[in-house]
């Protein structure tokens, strides 16, 4: 009969239609919010998920998950009130980086001119960089990360200096407590290995 | 992994003694044509060994040794094994080399890139015009003497970024804070562009005559470059004679960025990213096909557990490509959103899980040589057996409910004939179009790569030829996927994910590679040229849509207009890959 298949079609979404009620329903009668809780929107991501799917951005936002990567900062550890990056302007950021937004300037000693490692002056072209992370990978020092905050939008050109690249250890261990704890792991080892070996007196010349 | 594959089956050289020779630089392979007896040859190829397929044919700049090469792939539809054959001319202007489009169709649109990118002339080429840069561009911009606007050193990284990297704009150091360069005798204000003459005059000389009847005008309609059926920005020059199509001709280059020099500019590693942008619907299957290239270059093992992530990796990825292939097939035939947004929800569910593994929806930059970038955690594991076992074969099943027997769309699409077996071949087309032509040619199967062969499916084989059957198999590919997906997820071992330590410098030794993996669009092919520096001397893509598109002109003419719309849906195409 001719017709049919467009009935079949309709009945799925005549399906999907009560769908949607029937999961706010049941979720109303258990008294759980389906909408703007991190439970619902938890559920609408899962297999599980029926009815409306939408995530209404902006009073909704998607969970960000830990390895979600956006644009880079710069990791710094307060000491006796000041910042102290943990870069050493090594440079291997900017070797990597494949659009090569990444500019430092090294430190160097005023007084024999030698080079220092500490950046005296770091760029980042926000507007170049592709967010593909290389920097935050390759970096030895864990002083590169990606960033979570996607809100960055601005009317001008975004080449962000060192001061606004500068975000403390404590929001790094905010958005990424997994990474975080895992390095903060990986160094205490290094460094309970090397005081052990301090310790213990060097096996002699044999 | 290298030695099966490289492995030569036949020997040119002893069939055309004097005319060939096996090639002898350390690192190569495959056979050097002189090319006075190039099309000889070549049609010996193809008739007495049995290579229909020309894969890839792209040019090769030796500037040092004064030489332009141009160099040919070909594989059989039946499996096995490539054969790679190549051809040389002296780098003066001009360099000419005879054309093989009346043995592979295929080259037609591959040899005007060549002569557009490198300028070499392809004598005997039926219309060889620009195809992505614009008529009366100056200069040949892969060839190693060509600079691009801002140009700052040869390859990355500059030295301008560190230790002394003051960040200053690239045009603060023109003077009038930009790169504008004329050629000499040329004024912008009275410019017209000339490369539309030769566009109309190719739809002239290419055109169907209509027989008999009435005495009708034809009418020149450019379609887009922005209409919404192209799904970006191609633009299609079509003579119609009432609604039937006489005559067409494809523009592209809208979206081009000379993908290949960025590469050549940048080190191994660096190009890996740049990869996500080609075909941005699958980067999974991008970063896939570079990394098996590089990787066979350097003659490196994958660890066993990446090997499976990134199976899993690249089959959701043809999973939510077909999905969006159907919604946005469905969408250009008039259905606007129902069975797109159907289609978007499983897209979106598996988006979620690249963004939790690789750190981005869609610019995934996964994949290292060796392995892949990080591991996946327990949870995001379970979540993709979820969606495997639990919910995407039955979403599939809905999707096949609500769509496959709609009269509007079976009257749309059955019966619409896309394409024949031999055309296919001749043309060069690869993925579902093929398949769904009756051809079996899957390289999963036919020439496998990573762990393809371990595991146990069907290549999804349709054999009408019609545009149903185009949409049908669709899919089974899907199914066939979940079938691949289900084994991997049960067999996958645990242990480290990369096989190298991690390094920003990779030693690759000299040679050239051609790798290529089965996209969800068809076959993505690289082509590494590497001279054991930190960047590739050649570094090629071999992009399933532009190839494809090679057939669009045979697949509509003398077909309706309407039916262009759906045709050029059935071919998939993704302009960040068309126009690199």
């Amino acid at each position: 009969m001719y017709g049919l298949g467009i009935l079949k079609g309709l009945s799925v979404t005549w399906k999907r239609f009560w769908d949607t009620y029937i999961d706010d329903i049941s979720w109303a009668l258990t008294g759980k919010k389906r909408y703007r809780t991190e439970e619902g929107i938890k559920h609408r991501s899962s297999k599980n998920t029926r009815g409306i799917f939408t995530v209404q951005y902006p009073e909704e936002r998607l969970i960000t998950p830990e390895e979600f990567r956006f644009v880079p900062f710069l990791v710094y550890e307060e000491k006796d009130g000041k910042k102290e990056p943990r870069c050493t302007a090594c440079g291997i950021c900017s070797k990597v980086c494949p659009p090569q937004c990444i500019w430092i300037v090294r430190s160097s000693d005023p007084v024999t001119g030698k080079p220092v490692s500490t950046p005296a002056e770091f760029y980042i072209d926000m507007d170049i960089c592709m967010n593909c992370g290389f920097c935050a990978e390759y970096c030895p020092f864990d002083a590169i990360k990606m960033d979570h905050d996607i809100d960055i939008a601005s009317y001008g050109r975004s080449v962000y200096n060192l001061e606004k690249l500068l975000k403390p250890v404590s929001y790094y261990a905010e958005i990424r407590p997994l990474n975080y704890n895992a390095e903060e792991e990986e160094r205490r080892a290094k460094e309970a290995a090397k005081a052990a070996r301090t310790a213990a007196p060097a096996t002699p010349a044999a | 992994m290298a030695t099966a594959i490289e492995t030569q089956t036949v020997d040119l050289a002893a069939r055309f003694p004097g005319k060939v020779s096996a090639e002898s630089r350390p690192g190569y392979s495959g056979f050097v044509v002189e090319k006075e007896s190039l099309l000889e040859v070549a049609k010996a190829v193809r008739d007495e060994f049995g290579y229909d397929l020309l894969a890839a044919l792209t040019g090769v700049d030796y500037i040092e040794q004064n030489k332009m090469e141009v160099v040919y792939h070909l594989h059989k539809t039946t499996g096995g094994p490539k054969l790679i054959f190549r051809t040389q001319a002296d780098r003066v202007d001009p360099i000419e080399i005879p054309s093989v489009t009346p043995i592979w169709a295929g080259a037609e649109y591959q040899e005007r890139e060549a002569y557009d990118l490198l300028g070499i002339r392809f004598t005997g080429h039926p219309d060889l015009r620009r195809i992505l840069m614009w008529e009366g561009f100056e200069g040949h911009p892969l060839r190693k003497d060509w600079k691009e606007a801002f140009y700052e050193e040869e390859i990355k990284p500059y030295k301008s970024r560190w230790p002394e990297g003051k960040h200053t704009y690239a045009e603060f150091k023109n003077p009038f804070r930009d790169n504008l360069k004329f050629p000499p005798n040329f004024d912008p204000e009275k410019y017209e562009p000339e490369g539309e003459k030769d566009l109309y005059s190719s739809l002239e000389r290419f055109s169907i005559k209509s027989e008999g009847g009435l005495k009708t005008d034809h009418v020149v309609v450019n379609l887009g470059p922005h209409h919404p059926s192209t799904h970006g920005v191609l633009r299609v020059a079509v003579t119609l004679e009432g609604e039937t199509v006489m005559g067409l001709k494809p523009v592209m280059g809208y979206l081009h960025r000379n993908h290949e020099k960025i590469g050549e500019r940048n080190t191994f590693l660096q190009i890996m990213p740049y990869t996500d942008r080609l075909d941005y619907f699958n980067s999974m299957s991008n970063n896939f096909g570079y990394a098996v290239t590089i990787e066979r270059l350097m003659n490196i093992p994958v660890a066993e557990r990446a090997e499976y992530i990134r199976v899993i990796m690249a089959e959701l990825s043809r999973i939510q490509n077909h999905l969006v292939f159907i919604g946005m097939l469905i969408n250009d035939l008039g259905s606007m959103f129902t069975p797109a947004f159907y289609a978007f929800e499983e897209r979106e569910l598996i988006l979620d899980i690249f963004e939790a593994v690789a750190g981005s929806r869609m610019m995934c930059n996964y994949f290292r040589f060796g392995g892949v970038a990080r591991d996946v955690p327990e949870e995001q594991m379970q979540k993709i057996k979820d969606l495997v076992f639990d919910r995407l074969p039955f979403k599939i099943d809905e999707m096949e409910r609500l769509l496959n027997q709609n009269e509007v769309l079976v009257g749309r699409l059955k019966g619409i004939h896309v394409l024949n077996a031999e055309d296919a071949v001749h043309y060069s087309v690869t993925g579902p179009v093929l398949r769904a032509a009756g051809v079996p040619y899957d390289l999963r199967r036919a020439d496998p790569y990573s762990i393809y062969d371990r595991f146990d499916f069907d290549v999804a084989l349709r054999h009408n030829g019609d545009m149903y059957d185009n949409y049908l198999i669709r899919f089974d590919e899907m199914r066939q996927s979940l079938r691949i997906l289900e084994q991997a997820l049960k067999q996958i071992p645990g242990g480290p994910i990369n096989s190298q330590k991690p390094n920003y410098q990779v030693k690759v030794p000299a040679g050239e590679a051609y790798g290529r993996v089965e996209a969800p669009k068809g076959e993505l092919g690289y082509y590494v040229v590497s001279t054991g520096k930190q960047n590739p001397y050649r570094y090629h893509v071999r992009p399933p849509s532009f190839v494809n598109l090679t057939a669009l002109e045979k697949m509509c003419v003398g077909k309706k207009i309407q039916d262009f719309v759906a045709l050029l849906a059935m071919l998939d195409i993704v302009m960040g890959e068309l126009d690199r």
